[in-house]
């Protein structure tokens, strides 16, 4: 180092402003850091408790036999039946209905005012206490028809579904390139065609990615089954009964003051967990290949 | 092309808006009705209790008086709770991914906290009650008590029977499920600062933390809020996060480890149980001021973040 360089780093390190906006910026990076760490050390706790208490209980028998009374041995397999009936379902009819109205806010709508509020609604929804969602099912249908049901547990379902279909699908219809548009109506084709078969079909893998992270996105969500479709200690395959479903079962067992309940609470638990990950992952997956 | 075929597509085109519209106007209706259906539901504690609903904070099913104050309270204070942690937890963590991160980590950390957003919130309530607040109540409470809890006014707060259970605890539970979402909020609009505003200013030698703080957040701000809201909304209208953990009392108190109740957790809990038309009625109502308050919030964060995204669609 020259004279001059060692000069003038001397100078710096003795200047008390500089010498504070270094210690400051390097008290806030290591605070970030700590902050991170903070965030990742209660995360991985969590996942280490989920898994090594869920794996001390999981087994064939959680997919053989039916939830147990309190001090007998079972498994939870109505109310994995259950949970995929209702999310199966619930997904079934939050697809068409999520796609239609995205359809409608890109290729029909755009900048009208139906379109301005359909947009700003959907995103309330999309974060909407989903308790509440669960309150509003009750009293359209379980308070009707006096009774709890697998149907109501999916359509409660299907209302947090939908808006995750309609951003997604939305949000891939906007990536498409008018010339696209432009070139299929050249050829004359009606604008049902042009939407249906070429711009829907040039996002095909982004709104089967909103279908995935809609159905992980149902799949744990437990305070709107609460009041619609209850629990069913059976094997039921009655939508128009009570239902038996995963989060529900895990609700009961985890409060419940029996160890051998609470165990099975865990291994549900871990299955919930793993399945919306999964899924997750494999949204991912599916986004990147159809971007690339 | 013949006329005939012009006019068959003229009608097919008609149907196909018209039917798209149905299903978006379907979104728009649900809310509606939702809104509707917890009037109804409401109708007769509105008339019945009144306006006192709100301030009254006895809740005694027994004696037919319902005072809603209690878990509205308990529901501010957890979420306070929560968006004191989170917020600068969050902003840290942006920073991290943002500033910091070695880009060989930075797909994925960024992934990590994108899928903890995901995990369903029942797990968090489970590792709560039976991992978090054992150990809360024996080494946690204590302490806070014998410390921070013999200050004058703030110390009220760290008082009470070291349980594990209690507000304070749930708050604590929601902040960890809503630091992911605030966090990867934070972040993606942090990424929407222009890199040659931040390179001008590391040219003029500025440091990390100056950028951060003199550029990207005064060009960020509304986006930031936006998502602080948005993680208010989230952590407001939690049910099984907090319904584990919380205590489930109707109980106002300014000390923090003390049980108490939130909306959503009074539901969870009372719904299924309630047979008293008015006790049903007393809770929907419950319902209906936790959908108001969200959507005020959330109405307020999706405005900031839009906000933030036109001027983004200015700039290119």
């Amino acid at each position: 180092m020259s004279d001059v360089a060692k000069a003038v780093s001397n100078d710096r390190a003795n200047n008390p402003i500089y010498r504070r906006r270094v210690w400051v910026n390097r008290f806030n990076m290591t605070m970030s850091m700590a902050t991170m760490a903070f965030g990742m050390v209660f995360l991985i706790w969590i996942l280490i408790t989920l898994f090594s208490k869920g794996f001390a209980a999981f087994g064939p028998q959680l997919f053989t036999q039916m939830t147990p009374p309190p001090g007998s041995d079972g498994g939870l397999a109505n109310a994995i039946f259950g949970s995929a009936l209702m999310v199966g379902a619930s997904v079934l009819i939050a697809t068409p209905v999520g796609i239609m109205a995205g359809i409608y806010l890109v290729e029909v709508g755009r900048d009208n005012w139906v379109a301005k509020i359909t947009r700003f609604v959907n995103d309330i929804l999309l974060s909407a206490p989903s308790i509440v969602i669960g309150l509003f099912v009750y009293s359209l249908i379980v308070f009707q028809v006096r009774h709890y049901s697998g149907w109501a547990g999916a359509v409660a379902l299907a209302i947090i579904a939908v808006p995750v279909v309609v951003r997604t699908t939305e949000n891939m219809l906007m990536l498409v390139p008018n010339s696209l548009r432009e070139a299929a109506v050249a050829l004359g084709a009606p604008m049902w065609k042009v939407v249906l078969m070429v711009t829907l079909k040039a996002v095909r893998g982004g709104v089967i990615t909103g279908i995935l992270l809609a159905l992980a996105r149902v799949s744990g969500e437990t305070a709107p089954l609460l009041f619609t479709s209850l629990n069913n200690q059976f094997w039921s395959t009655d939508m128009n009964a009570p239902m038996a479903n995963l989060p529900v079962v895990i609700f009961q067992f985890a409060m419940s003051p029996y160890e051998d309940w609470q165990r099975l609470a865990w291994a549900g638990a871990l299955l919930i967990t793993l399945t919306v990950l999964l899924l997750n992952i494999l949204a991912r997956t599916v986004f990147r290949q159809k971007t690339q | 092309m013949d006329a005939a075929s012009t006019r068959t597509f003229a009608l097919q085109d008609a149907i196909f808006a018209r039917s798209t519209q149905f299903f978006a106007m379907l979104v728009l209706v649900t809310l509606l009705a939702i809104l509707g259906s917890l009037v109804y539901g409401a109708w007769p504690t509105i008339t019945q209790v009144g306006p006192k609903f709100l301030v009254d904070g006895t809740w005694d099913p027994v004696r037919r008086l319902f005072g809603g104050l209690a878990p509205l309270w308990g529901t501010i204070i957890t979420a306070t709770i929560a968006m004191v942690i989170a917020v600068p937890v969050s902003f840290g963590i942006a920073i991290f991914l943002t500033e910091m991160c070695p880009p060989v980590l930075k797909r994925p950390l960024g992934t990590a906290v994108e899928l903890l957003a995901a995990i369903p919130s029942i797990i968090y309530g489970m590792w709560g009650l039976f991992i978090f607040a054992p150990l809360f109540g024996e080494y946690v409470q204590p302490a806070l008590t014998a410390t921070v809890g013999k200050l004058p006014v703030v110390g009220t707060l760290f008082q009470g029977p070291p349980i594990g259970i209690g507000v304070l605890s749930a708050g604590i539970i929601l902040s960890v499920m809503v630091i992911p979402f605030t966090a990867s909020v934070m972040r993606d609009v942090f990424e929407t600062t222009p890199a040659i505003l931040k390179e001008s200013a590391y040219g003029l030698g500025a440091t990390t933390w100056e950028v951060m703080w003199n550029v990207v957040l005064p060009y960020t701000k509304t986006g930031v809020v936006g998502g602080v809201m948005l993680g208010l909304g989230r952590a407001l209208g939690e049910t099984m996060a907090v319904t584990f953990v919380i205590g489930n009392a109707y109980n106002i108190s300014p000390k923090l480890f003390e049980p108490g109740n939130s909306i959503a957790s009074s539901l969870a809990n009372e719904f299924n149980e309630a047979s008293d038309p008015l006790h049903l009625s007393a809770l929907i109502s419950l319902g209906l001021v936790l959908f108001i308050l969200t959507f005020c919030v959330l109405a307020a964060s999706r405005w900031m973040l839009a906000s933030l995204a036109k001027r983004e669609g200015k700039r290119t």
